[in-house]
């Protein structure tokens, strides 16, 4: 299954205008500066966003199209999207948080021990921590049998340790899927640690040469561009 | 004491909370997450009720639903009836006069929801409806009991709107309020005085819970 995407929109700084497509059960990540519309696209992909020109498609499937006027809404997407933060209901606990939109509910059970969540079924989501929150909402995702996994710099919020443990989780992880998966973050250490292929977008278009600069710049020489917040040693993973 | 009195303020009481959280539910879901134009000037034409004299709502009322209000009249072609000096007439009267005190905290607790929120139901396949019973109504539920609340202790307190539409008809159209009203007018203190009482404990417990909800909601 194909995701080819192009889109075009004026956004308040720049105008975004990219295209690119994808095939492989692998994992995506779109890396580039915060504020430079990765999210965008994101939700552009989910039907959250309207481009303003451009067309999306899926397999055979076209979910949007500006010139034959159509907008596939998200809930016929049937895509996992994970938040940085937000994705649970506060009135659920976690196992009915990921039960949500579960295909079937006995594989929650499973995806609960995978994750090693399981002992906090009954808790609500404000009762544990941001990464076993992090590690519900893509059970809640996973449960749904999507067609893409669409993570939005799902981890950026935990701290250093949590984050990297979580990362480690999904990179064993991601072998055992059958979909394709799209990972946006501004760290260069995730992008090179959990990608099959490298997107970056900066300011709205795809730019490669980005990460070698980001990567060989001194220092000192140039304001870093809001991005590569972890210290560059630890590039050696 | 008027028990005939006391009891169809409960029942007027019960049936405005009811119908009007039915009905303001959708107004308010309009009105937190929809833009429209000339939204604010309908929202300030709801909040009306709340800003005029009872006897204005009354006034208009008693012209809309009379036998020459287009109201009135198509309700008298309906059933042969009239709608003044009738229950479901003070219900109506009741439902208008209260109808800011259920939109606008429901609107307030449907906009405190995290837009978020509702984009991860969308994504996981809920539908808008879906969305506000699975989603939006559980997670402001404490907000529309408060609102549920206020739309009844303050149809409790109706007066000027319900004389002037409903008269004072026992068993029919005359709630306590009036019932208070017309006995201090004969001298009747003693059947005021103990009816005026039945009010307060009321009242008051009523305000507890209001607070104990808005406790609830702030942590």
């Amino acid at each position: 299954m194909t995701i080819a995407a192009s889109f075009k929109k004026r956004l308040k700084y720049f105008d975004l205008d990219i295209s690119f497509s994808y095939a492989k059960k692998s994992m995506m990540v779109m890396i580039g500066p915060s504020g430079g519309g990765k999210t965008t696209i994101i939700r552009m992909l989910a039907g959250l966003e309207k481009p303003e020109e451009g067309r999306l498609s899926f397999g055979d499937e076209v979910w949007f199209d500006s010139m034959r006027g159509i907008n596939i809404v998200p809930q016929k997407r049937r895509l996992g999207y994970v938040f940085q933060d937000y994705n649970l209901f506060p009135h659920l606990n976690l196992f009915d948080n990921a039960a949500f939109a579960a295909v079937d509910k006995k594989e929650v059970d499973e995806l609960f021990e995978l994750f090693r969540i399981d002992h906090l079924k009954k808790r609500k989501p404000h009762m544990v921590s941001g990464g076993e929150r992090q590690r519900c909402a893509i059970c809640q995702a996973l449960a749904r049998h999507p067609r893409i996994l669409l993570l939005d710099e799902p981890f950026s919020a935990l701290d250093a340790i949590t984050r990297r443990g979580l990362r480690e989780e999904l990179k064993n992880l991601k072998s055992k899927m059958s979909f394709p998966i799209i990972y946006v973050t501004h760290d260069i250490t995730e992008a090179l640690y959990l990608a099959d292929e490298i997107l970056p977008v900066v300011e709205g278009k795809i730019d490669d040469q980005w990460m070698q600069r980001m990567i060989t710049r001194e220092p000192s020489s140039e304001v870093a561009l809001r991005a590569a917040r972890e210290p560059r040693l630890t590039l050696v993973y | 004491m008027d028990y005939l009195a006391l009891y169809v303020t409960l029942k007027l009481a019960v049936v405005t909370t009811v119908l009007l959280m039915v009905i303001a539910a959708p107004v308010a879901y309009a009105l937190a997450y929809y833009r429209f134009a000339g939204k604010s000037f309908l929202e300030a034409l709801i909040y009306l009720p709340m800003a005029l004299p009872p006897t204005v709502i009354g006034f208009y009322l008693i012209i809309v639903m009379g036998p020459k209000g287009f109201v009135g009249r198509a309700w008298g072609m309906l059933t042969g009836g009239s709608l003044l000096f009738t229950f479901f007439g003070i219900t109506i009267a009741s439902i208008i006069y209260s109808v800011p005190f259920a939109v606008q905290p429901m609107k307030a607790a449907f906009s405190k929801i995290d837009r978020r929120l509702l984009e991860a139901a969308y994504v996981l396949g809920l539908s808008k409806r879906e969305t506000f019973f699975r989603v939006i109504i559980p997670n402001s539920i404490s907000g529309i009991a408060a609102a549920a609340i206020l739309v009844f202790l303050h149809s409790i307190g109706a007066f000027g709107v319900l004389l002037m539409v409903g008269g004072s008809i026992p068993g029919q159209t005359e709630v306590a309020s009036i019932a208070i009203y017309e006995a201090v007018e004969m001298m009747n203190y003693k059947a005021a005085g103990m009816m005026a009482l039945s009010f307060i404990p009321l009242s008051y417990a009523f305000l507890l819970l209001i607070n104990k909800l808005n406790e609830g909601t702030r942590t």
